[in-house]
């Protein structure tokens, strides 16, 4: 797929999925931690609308797509789900991510939508996840045995 | 009388309406669905913190194929997210904005949202609207165990008056 990543019309579909997804991310408020805490402290539920309106879009282009015999068109891959082994790091995993999304009311996504938004207190988030994807990987790396490497779906 | 009632009700349950959110979540579908179909790409928003610590970092984790190879289209993909924010701002009118939420609120929750979304396979983007869309076991355990987590924190940092 090295080749295809290249390719200009790769990264311009890319980039116009990216713009559609930001600028959704935007008007859903998402890209604003307060109407996240106000979500999460059950003072505006509109959140739910977001989540469930974005699963309703892709879970029905995900059924239709991956029913067809049809391959995507830049890449040539056909289509798959988004499955993921479960294991217990899925939920030790997600138990920290809530703590974080909790105290922060940002997500990755959603803040790099609200740099967008002229949001520049929103870099000490963004510093924070890569300090933290930092260390955890930093700290895997140093306790990975090989017979733990799994293999994972390429996406995501 | 009792519809009014009823009425108010929801009306409280959504103080800034509903319509908005639910157009944002069907671009956020939608933009997910344009890369999917053109390229059968899964596109979560946090295997992004990986791939891009591969630019700068020998630690070998991060520099595994699917970070290497996959590192340019997602700085693109993020790059898309900025630029869609922004466009938004601009045709929307409303002005630029800034957070209230204290930095260290910001940065202590960034960074555990850094370790929680790689330990965990993804984050609300990739387990939470395109996992819970593959109708994801996985993804589905994820979700509500950091939707469980996330109330619990918010509720306990407004209780004990932290704000905002």
């Amino acid at each position: 797929m090295s080749k295809t990543e290249r390719s200009s019309l790769f990264l311009a579909i890319i980039y116009l999925g990216g713009l559609i997804f930001g600028f959704g991310l935007a008007i859903s408020g998402m890209a604003k931690p307060e109407i996240v805490l106000d979500f999460l402290q059950f003072e505006d539920f509109g959140l739910l609308f977001v989540m469930g309106g974005a699963a309703v879009v892709t879970g029905i282009t995900f059924a239709v797509a991956t029913r067809s015999d049809r391959v995507a068109p830049l890449t040539g891959d056909t289509y798959k789900r988004r499955l993921k082994s479960f294991d217990r790091n899925v939920v030790i995993g997600g138990s920290i991510f809530g703590l974080g999304w909790g105290l922060s009311g940002i997500c990755p996504g959603a803040a790099y939508a609200s740099v967008g938004i002229g949001n520049y207190p929103i870099l000490w988030a963004i510093a924070g996840m890569f300090l933290g994807a930092y260390a955890q990987g930093y700290l895997r790396a140093l306790r990975s045995t090989p017979a733990e490497t799994v293999t994972e779906t390429p996406s995501d | 009388m009792s519809a009014l009632v009823s009425l108010l009700a929801l009306g409280e349950l959504f103080p800034r309406g509903t319509l908005p959110y639910l157009v944002g979540g069907l671009l956020v579908g939608l933009g997910a669905s344009v890369i999917y179909l053109s390229t059968g790409i899964i596109a979560g928003a946090s295997t992004f913190l990986e791939s891009t610590l591969s630019y700068v970092s020998s630690v070998e984790r991060f520099n595994r194929f699917k970070y290497v190879t996959s590192r340019g289209w997602r700085l693109v993909f993020t790059a898309g997210i900025v630029s869609g924010a922004a466009v938004y701002v601009l045709v929307s009118g409303s002005g630029l904005w800034t957070t209230d939420v204290q930095w260290w609120r910001l940065f202590g929750g960034g960074i555990l949202v850094g370790i929680g979304t790689r330990l965990g396979k993804g984050c609300t983007s990739g387990h939470g609207v395109c996992g819970v869309g593959s109708l994801s076991n996985t993804s589905l355990v994820n979700v509500a165990t950091f939707l469980v987590f996330a109330i619990g924190t918010a509720q306990l940092v407004q209780a004990v008056g932290v704000a905002p």
